[in-house]
């Protein structure tokens, strides 16, 4: 993000975002007030090997990882419920302006893989 | 843009004796500097003992300084004071854990008495084979935003006095074997591309030689060579043709090649006498074979390289148009065996497609002699006999759209984790993994420059109905093409194989932990050894003054991993996440 202007995206892929849309009701804690109607978003890079974070797990709806079935909970912040992540993805607050999603804060977490 | 911790030296130890004698006097000594500068050099590197190409054909007993510590690919150390009589007072000389979490593959290398051991996290350290003394740490940094999809590293190549370790995003560096410094840095690839290192690159001919990972990341693989004093590139030789080059036939439609895999992320063996480096090849990008028509070489295939120019002299495609992720990167070890009442040249490959191939190695031509299944196979219907082509049951092909099971499982009846040769009991000793299979389908998948590019919807894991275990030690006669002992073991096996003088064996790989050793005869475990994770590691075995030691890594993580994590969605509950954290341990007789 370029502090100055305040853009989120600039290019990198360190900025891909994912996007779910949830049920409102099964958000938990900060997660409710990063959400807007229900929608949650999500740094898409996985923090472990930097792989793009873009499968869906049936039935746990879970989110996870293809390269290392590192598995996420977007409902909550998006912490790591398996696999070999050291940590959530980096969370990115959304609201509802003119009746658009739009990015209403930075991301909260650092972005990229984490350097053991 | 590195960091190296330096060595304690005499002069730090008699600066802190002198600490403690002042401070009983209320007195303070401050650093001279606030950089830590390095002191004399410890004995065991001021003695230390360069590389040339004579002790690389012929490395002394006592010393491992390639990756199966000869070029034929052996894995034998002919040390042999560790016996089956013995063996059971192995004892734990010293460990020394890592700092870091994921697989730990690469063998400690160990060069008179001063051991290099590459990790994860793009380390290098080097210590003290006797003692566990660190003397060096090498670190280089990574880009944030590089997709490192296999974070390990197999192991550092040594040549001069320098050593050269393939960094992770796609840089060729060559360190200091005294000081841990960087000497050069060359760019190989271009990790925003999707190429990434892993490989222990292979010293042969004078040339540091060494290819890239990236066949789920849409790359073109490449075998190049490099200058050892200065990291210049001398010849560089892709492993798909482009149009117009022997073999760009096999690629018919389009661009393919560009995209099209057969990365290299294992050293190639050597042939000394005809100057030939034998490399296994990655699968083709993306997985599924009808998205890319054509037998598709050199994917999934071995090919006999040229060490002065990197011209193409031979190979032999395992099998054709992969659509099952099967990599055949291990390459082909140099065994001579009989067949027909004939000694043949050999090269024998334990494939990832569960074939065990014989081939012959000619100046100019790599022969088919015979392949079978060394695991439970229902994808090859056969092989023709004069080709060696496997005859394909299309049933067993998943394709666009289209779901097909298939056994061996994506990961092979053997994966990356080599195989052993004891000249000895003349048997090959294969990790393997048997009684797996795969359920996938496929989709089309879109081209982004360094994303993934596989193409897959469905990937699940399945093993064979009845069956009663996974991972093996298997021993093979190549003379006779039977096998000669099965050894089942507890879990699936990811331990690459040690064979020793001593008539013992030793391997981990599985995820109980343990460290073990083999009774080269008979498969008979004689010797077990909890680590604090699983062992991953290329087991090695070396000498200091007269006495042998027996090391490996310890540290869980990669496709070990990821297949404990499928084997537990398999039998939930049965097969928990081993703990990560890695670490070195020496063995030795007390």
């Amino acid at each position: 993000m370029d502090p100055a202007q305040k853009i989120v995206r600039n290019g990198s892929r360190l900025n891909k975002v994912l996007l779910v849309a949830l049920d409102a009701s099964t958000l938990v804690g900060a997660t409710r007030e990063r959400a807007a109607a229900g929608v949650v978003a999500y740094s898409a890079i996985c923090p472990h090997a930097g792989c793009e974070v873009s499968g869906w797990v049936a039935g746990q709806n879970d989110i996870e990882c293809a390269c290392h079935n590192s598995r996420y909970n977007p409902r909550d912040a998006a912490a790591v419920v398996d696999g070999p992540s050291p940590r959530a993805l980096s969370a990115l607050p959304l609201e509802v302006m003119d009746g658009k999603l739009v990015v209403a804060k930075p991301f909260i977490g650092r972005l990229g893989v984490i350097p053991a | 843009m590195f960091k190296t911790c330096k060595w304690m030296h005499g002069a730090a130890a008699a600066a802190f004796v002198v600490g403690i004698s002042a401070a009983s006097a209320q007195q303070t000594i401050a650093p001279a500097s606030t950089t830590p500068t390095g002191g004399p050099l410890p004995d065991v590197l001021l003695k230390y003992a360069f590389v040339n190409s004579e002790r690389l054909k012929k490395p002394e007993d006592g010393n491992w300084l390639l990756f199966r510590r000869t070029y034929d690919g052996w894995g034998y150390s002919p040390l042999a004071q560790i016996t089956p009589a013995n063996v059971g007072r192995l004892q734990l000389v010293w460990s020394f854990a890592t700092g870091q979490v994921e697989g730990h593959q690469a063998p400690p290398i160990v060069n008179n008495g001063v051991m290099f051991v590459a990790t994860p996290g793009n380390q290098v350290l080097a210590i003290e084979a006797k003692t566990g003394t660190l003397l060096w740490r090498y670190k280089r940094p990574l880009p944030e935003d590089m997709t490192n999809l296999h974070p390990t590293s197999r192991g550092v190549g040594l040549y001069g006095d320098l050593l050269f370790f393939a960094s992770a995003d796609a840089n060729l560096v060559a360190i200091d074997a005294k000081t841990g410094k960087e000497r050069w840095v060359t760019k190989v690839a271009d990790y925003r591309n999707g190429y990434y290192m892993s490989i222990m690159p292979l010293v042969a001919d004078g040339k540091v030689m060494l290819g890239t990972s990236g066949g789920e990341l849409g790359v073109r693989g490449f075998v190049a060579a490099y200058e050892p004093e200065s990291g210049k590139e001398l010849w560089r030789t892709y492993t798909v043709p482009e149009p117009g080059q022997p073999g760009s036939e096999t690629w018919p439609q389009g661009d393919q090649w560009k995209t099209g895999g057969g990365s290299i992320w294992v050293p190639g063996t050597y042939d000394p006498d005809t100057n030939l480096a034998f490399w296994g090849t990655g699968n083709g990008g993306p997985w599924m074979g009808d998205q890319r028509p054509g037998d598709n070489l050199y994917t999934s295939s071995v090919l006999a390289l040229d060490g002065k120019s990197g011209q193409i002299k031979g190979y032999f495609q395992y099998h054709q148009n992969d659509s099952w992720d099967w990599d055949e990167v291990s390459p082909p070890i140099l065994v001579n065996y009989k067949q027909g009442g004939k000694d043949v040249k050999g090269l024998v490959d334990v494939a990832r497609d569960g074939y065990l191939w014989r081939l012959e190695r000619t100046a100019d031509k790599i022969n088919f002699v015979s392949g079978q299944p060394f695991v439970s196979h229902n994808v090859f219907k056969g092989v023709e006999p004069k080709t060696g082509r496997p005859i394909v049951d299309p049933d067993r092909k998943p394709a666009t759209n289209k779901v097909a099971t298939f056994c061996p499982s994506l990961w092979g009846g053997k994966d990356w984790p080599p195989a052993a040769y004891s000249p000895k009991t003349r048997l090959l000793y294969v990790p393997a993994n048997d009684n797996l299979c795969t359920e996938l389908k496929g989709e089309a998948p879109k081209y982004v420059a360094g994303e993934l590019y596989v193409g897959v919807s469905t990937n699940v894991l399945l093993m064979v109905a009845g069956a009663d275990h996974i991972g093996e030690l298997q021993a093979w006669n190549l003379d006779t093409g039977k096998r000669a002992w099965t050894t089942k073991l507890p879990s699936q096996n990811w331990g690459p194989v040690l064979a020793t003088g001593g008539d013992l064996l030793f391997s981990g790989g599985t995820n109980d932990r343990l460290f073990r050793a083999f009774d080269a005869k008979t498969g008979k475990i004689l010797w077990q050894f909890p680590t604090l994770s699983g062992v991953n590691g290329v087991p090695v075995s070396f000498a200091v003054d007269g006495k042998q030691y027996i090391a490996v890594q310890s540290g869980w993580g990669v496709d070990a991993a990821r297949m404990q994590g499928r084997l537990n969605l398999l039998f939930p509950g049965k097969y928990p996440a081993v703990p990560q954290g890695g670490a070195i341990y020496v063995f030795a007789l007390k």
